[in-house]
């Protein structure tokens, strides 16, 4: 997977508030500071209202849930979930878009919600590792996982069982080919690797299977 | 491995070379083993389906009686899934990098940016009053540092900085953004020295001396650390001529006039870093008199041992907290700079303090595999028969010590004269720490690939070298002679090509090397196990799970003995309130811990059985656990449900704590925390390689890796692990490399963007073969596995490449610029 940062990729609904352009606008570094003028003015002009440094009220749709936050909004996605609302699932191992161990799904898309902001994913139903079993059915994948002793340490494990339960989502007909693409992006220190292909399809099979009866 | 005086005299095979008798007299053999009562006891010795025999051991009385193979046991040997790994794929697992406490403070540190400085002066006034800071501490100690031998040598407020991304101060906060602020409103000043960040430069005359005087560095339980009270002559410690106490022997100037065939190379590895995907992290929560530590670590004890040290604090009064560890690889021991610096800002700050090291402080001072320049000669016979080895060693572990090759040169392979003369050089750069068996995995890189080359230069097969000289009768040598049968014919070797056969720009080959790792035990190793009146078990010890699978393996075996399934077993390791548990390093786990708890749940089933047996009107010698129920022996009808009978026998709670015998036939040596056989842990790597000669591109494609591990407890877990060792034996063979620049000492690729590992697209195809071996030495016969699976796998794939190419790529890693150099070589 590669992690999304979603700067390029405007989303009908979405203010366009990036990390990189929040941190532009707010003056954060002096490298940028000759940027300032221009961003803020091309913010005032085109639009969307500029937030923050201040907190601001964000409404999230959260795992099927409405959760209304005071974030501030230099706020990552990953650090909302985990440092806010106390879901640690989604674990952050570079915090620069590198490892993949943050993997969210935003709507069905997989992203890396340490390159997310949290004010961008209004609008949008984020879903992590906490809201992927239905009550105490596994998803597939995540039962594949452990049959298949796909996780040692398992830190990496919330991100990987994202990307893989999205492919299995997308693409039951999934091939190994397939797998080794939607985690390519992802960092197993562990060597986990052999087993996450071999669960992630297993559990594309099994999943076939039960869609092509019903 | 190693010729230390069999004690009750079952190696029949064992026929010690003269080297290997001279050897004897090194290491100082530990006391006879298990003093107390004991009896003689048959049992099943050598590798099950290739020949076993009986043996007779010596064993305590109370010594549960011997496990058959695993083919006839229930729990024991089967692949069971890992207990906790749904709390694993729903994320509910928690890490030290997950613990949050009520009112608990962000810790940020403060780094130095020069690689060598003295603070003269450090002004935290401007942090201390920034919104949200509770607390600042100045670093007043380091550890993870080689340390003077005369802390006189250096005088100063502040500890010196030796390199860049020192950690010099810290701030507690109230929430992550404030600590960062504050932190960097910490004015230092610092008086540069002159530092040095390349071993080349570092061994020379004059260059900048790291330490003003000569050091010292203790060993972690995993390994590392340097002999004490080596020489030291500016930057160069040394030499260690015994590492782990293993050789030197014979004369091997001598040995190299009666050679028939000398073959002598210079090999290159690189700094690798260990990258745990969780990294090095510390919650201190000081409440009271109470210190309570949540800890991503190796070893519990050695956190509480530490801070209690470290604080002064009597050992009851810290209770370290390790519920998940996400990999660890030898570099999580300890408190570390970070959690010394949680600890003392918790106390000030009266509040529980998170400090965990984000990316780029984890590859700079989170501990690293030094590198290594490697003087290696070997002399043989025109048969293959060695004659001498002599190495010269010289690696770099930054600040610390430790930076040895190795003993496989003393120990893999038949030898009368052995000489080797490791160095530590110091540079400018973060502290090395043990990382999966270290040392052996750089001596093996070279050892390997000069065996290879012997055998070409004589005209014989690699492995019929291998089956020649590789004869020491140790169970690890025994294991490799039927791990080379396996693997050939799985790999398919007799069909492998002269090396350079292709002709094209795409050159494929086919490798081999052995793998040799010490079998060892944690001593002090405990268990204990306890049955309720419900009928529900439980066991508890002081381990932790680094990502092995402790908890599977502690409740398999408990459930063994009760006939249950190890899901029923609750298995509970992770804090130091439990009975004392083995480190999770050098592959010793699984080793130390399943005798201890099989010997706990033996005594809890007998004494249940016999507060059982009234209610079956039999004698409890009859009562068997089987299948969840309770039976008198040729009973059947007579069973009941575990629980119904553990109910209706009245018991309320029973308990039993047992520890870790010695083995049976006792040790080579001991050191207070570990005791190591004269037997070692084996394994044969087969690879095969792609190399494109154009573009200097190396693709590992397929390994075939046959091992052992004594009684493999877990298939399932023994392979995963294997699959990690061999991954990560790819990438350190052709990726990983740290690089710092000279200049600035600063590490360029501190990051996982640019610090290249193996990722799903580099991952070979491997194939597991491992061996159930029974060593009739413990109540289990279980070893370990982890660090073997890492040795043989860079040299495996050096052979490779040069039967791809005709050509020795001596320089890890085979990065396409140092793979166009080693194919210019002539
Ligand atoms: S990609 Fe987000 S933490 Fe690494
Ligand atoms: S399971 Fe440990 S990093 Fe993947």
């Amino acid at each position: 997977m590669a992690p999304s940062d979603d700067d390029s990729d405007p989303k009908p609904l979405l203010p366009k508030l990036s990390r990189r352009a929040f941190f532009t606008g707010a003056g954060a570094s002096a490298l940028t500071a000759t940027l300032v003028q221009t961003a803020a003015q091309a913010a005032t002009q085109a639009g969307p209202a500029v937030l923050g440094p201040e907190p601001s009220t964000l409404q999230l749709d959260l795992n099927g849930r409405t959760v209304i936050v005071q974030a501030d909004p230099g706020t990552t996605l990953a650090e909302l979930l985990r440092n806010q609302l106390g879901m640690t699932g989604t674990k952050v191992g570079c915090d620069r878009g590198a490892c993949s161990a943050c993997t969210v799904w935003l709507d069905s898309e997989v992203a890396a919600s340490c390159m997310t902001l949290a004010f961008d994913a209004r609008g949008r139903k984020v879903t992590t590792i906490e809201g992927l079993a239905r009550g105490d059915e596994l998803h597939p994948v995540q039962r594949a996982f452990v049959e298949n002793d796909a996780l040692q340490c398992g830190f990496c494990t919330p991100g990987m069982v994202m990307s893989c339960a999205a492919l299995v989502e997308r693409n039951p007909k999934c091939t190994l080919d397939d797998v080794k693409q939607a985690v390519s992006g992802h960092l197993c220190r562990c060597g986990t690797y052999p087993n996450v292909f071999k669960a992630t399809l297993a559990a594309a099979q099994a999943s076939g299977k039960g869609k092509g009866k019903s | 491995m190693q010729d230390v005086k069999d004690t009750t005299g079952t190696q029949g095979t064992a026929k010690p070379s003269d080297g290997q008798k001279a050897q004897a007299a090194g290491p100082q053999k530990p006391p006879p083993p298990n003093p107390g009562p004991s009896r003689e006891q048959a049992m099943q010795y050598g590798i099950v389906g290739a020949g076993m025999k009986e043996v007779t051991r010596r064993v305590p009385l109370d010594e549960p009686p011997p496990l058959p193979e695993n083919a006839k046991l229930k729990s024991i040997g089967k692949p069971v899934s890992r207990l906790d790994g749904v709390e694993k794929v729903t994320g509910r697992a928690r890490y030290t990098f997950d613990v949050q406490l009520p009112g608990m403070l962000w810790g940020q540190r403060v780094l130095s940016p020069l690689p060598h400085a003295r603070i003269k002066s450090i002004d935290t006034s401007a942090a201390e009053r920034y919104p949200g800071v509770r607390a600042v501490h100045i670093v007043e100690r380091l550890l993870a540092t080689a340390k003077l031998r005369d802390p006189k040598a250096e005088q100063g407020r502040y500890p010196t900085v030796r390199y860049a991304g020192q950690p010099v101060a810290a701030v507690a906060a109230d929430s992550p953004r404030a600590a960062e602020a504050a932190a960097r409103l910490i004015k230092v000043e610092y008086e540069p020295l002159p530092h040095v960040t390349t071993i080349a430069e570092a061994m020379k005359e004059n260059a900048p001396r790291v330490f003003p005087g000569p050091t010292e560095q203790p060993a972690t339980a995993g390994g590392g650390g340097a002999p004490p009270g080596l020489p030291q002559k500016g930057n160069v410690r040394g030499p260690d001529t015994k590492p782990r106490g293993m050789g030197p022997r014979g004369d091997v100037e001598k040995g190299f006039r009666e050679s028939e065939v000398v073959v002598e190379a210079e090999y290159r590895t690189q700094v690798q870093t260990h990258v745990p995907m969780e990294p090095h992290g510390l919650v201190a929560d000081w409440k009271d008199d109470m210190l309570t530590l949540y800890a991503s670590t190796q070893w519990v004890a050695s956190v509480r041992d530490e801070a209690a040290e470290l604080f002064e604090l009597p050992k009851n009064k810290v209770r370290v907290i390790s519920d998940f560890t996400g990999g660890g690889f030898g570099a999580k021991y300890g408190i570390g700079n970070y959690g010394l610096l949680a600890i003392h800002l918790s106390r000030k700050a009266r509040a529980p303090v998170r400090m965990v090291l984000d990316r780029r402080e984890e590859h700079v001072s989170g501990g690293n595999r030094p590198n290594s320049i490697q003087r290696l000669k070997v002399g043989a016979k025109r048969d293959g028969s060695l004659v001498a080895i002599q190495l010269q060693a010289y690696g770099s572990g930054g600040v610390a010590g430790g930076a040895g090759v190795g003993f496989c040169h003393s120990t893999l392979y038949e030898c009368p004269n052995v000489h080797v003369e490791q160095y530590d050089v110091f540079t400018n750069a973060g502290p090395c720490a043990a990382f999966r068996a270290p040392g052996q995995v750089q001596g093996i890189f070279a050892l390997e690939q000069t065996i290879d080359e012997l055998a070409e230069r004589i005209g014989m097969d690699a492995l019929a070298l291998r089956a020649k000289i590789d004869v020491s009768g140790t169970d690890d040598a025994l294991a490799r002679a039927q791990e080379r049968k396996l693997g050939a014919d799985k790999v398919g070797w007799s069909k492998r090509r002269p090396a350079g056969s292709d002709k094209g720009p795409i050159k494929r080959g086919l490798g081999v090397a052995q793998s040799q790792w010490v079998y060892l035990v944690h001593r002090n190793t405990s268990c204990e196990v306890r049955v309720s009146g419900d009928g529900s078990v439980e066991a508890f010890s002081a381990t932790q799970d680094i990502g092995t699978g402790t908890r599977t393996i502690l409740a398999q075996v408990v459930a063994e003995e009760f006939g249950l399934r190890p899901e029923d077993i609750g298995a509970y390791v992770g804090d130091s309130r439990y009975p004392q548990g083995p480190a999770s390093g050098g592959s010793r786990v699984t080793s130390s811990l399943t005798p201890a708890a099989r010997n706990a749940a033996h005594r809890c089933a007998r004494e249940l059985a016999a507060r059982i047996a009234p209610l079956f009107e039999a004698s409890a010698d009859d009562i068997v656990f089987a299948d969840g129920k309770v039976s008198v022996k040729g009973k059947a009808s007579s069973a009941m449900p575990f629980r119904d009978a553990v109910k209706k026998s009245g018991v309320r709670e029973l308990s039993h704590r047992a520890d870790r015998r010695d083995d049976y036939e006792g040790y080579a040596m001991s050191t207070p925390d570990m005791s190591i056989s004269r037997h070692g842990i084996g394994g044969v790597q087969f690879a095969e390689v792609e190399v494109d000669t154009e573009t200097g591109i190396v693709k590992v494609e397929r390994v075939v890796a046959v091992h052992d591990c004594g009684r493999p407890i877990n298939p399932k877990l023994t392979e995963s692990q294997i699959f990690g060792g061999v991954i990560q034996g790819v990438s350190y063979a052709l990726y990983e490399e740290r690089h710092l620049d000279p200049g600035s000492g600063h590490q360029l690729n501190a990051n996982v963007d640019q610090y290249k590992i193996v990722g799903s697209r580099e991952v070979p195809k491997i194939e597991v073969i491992l061996l159930e071996q029974l060593g009739a030495q413990s109540s289990t016969d279980a070893r370990g596995v982890a660090e073997p699976a890492n040795v043989a796998t860079a040299a495996a794939v050096a052979n490779a490449f040069y039967n791809a190419t005709g050509k020795r790529i001596r320089t890890l890693p085979m990065t396409p610029a140092n793979v166009l150099a080693a194919l210019r070589t002539t």
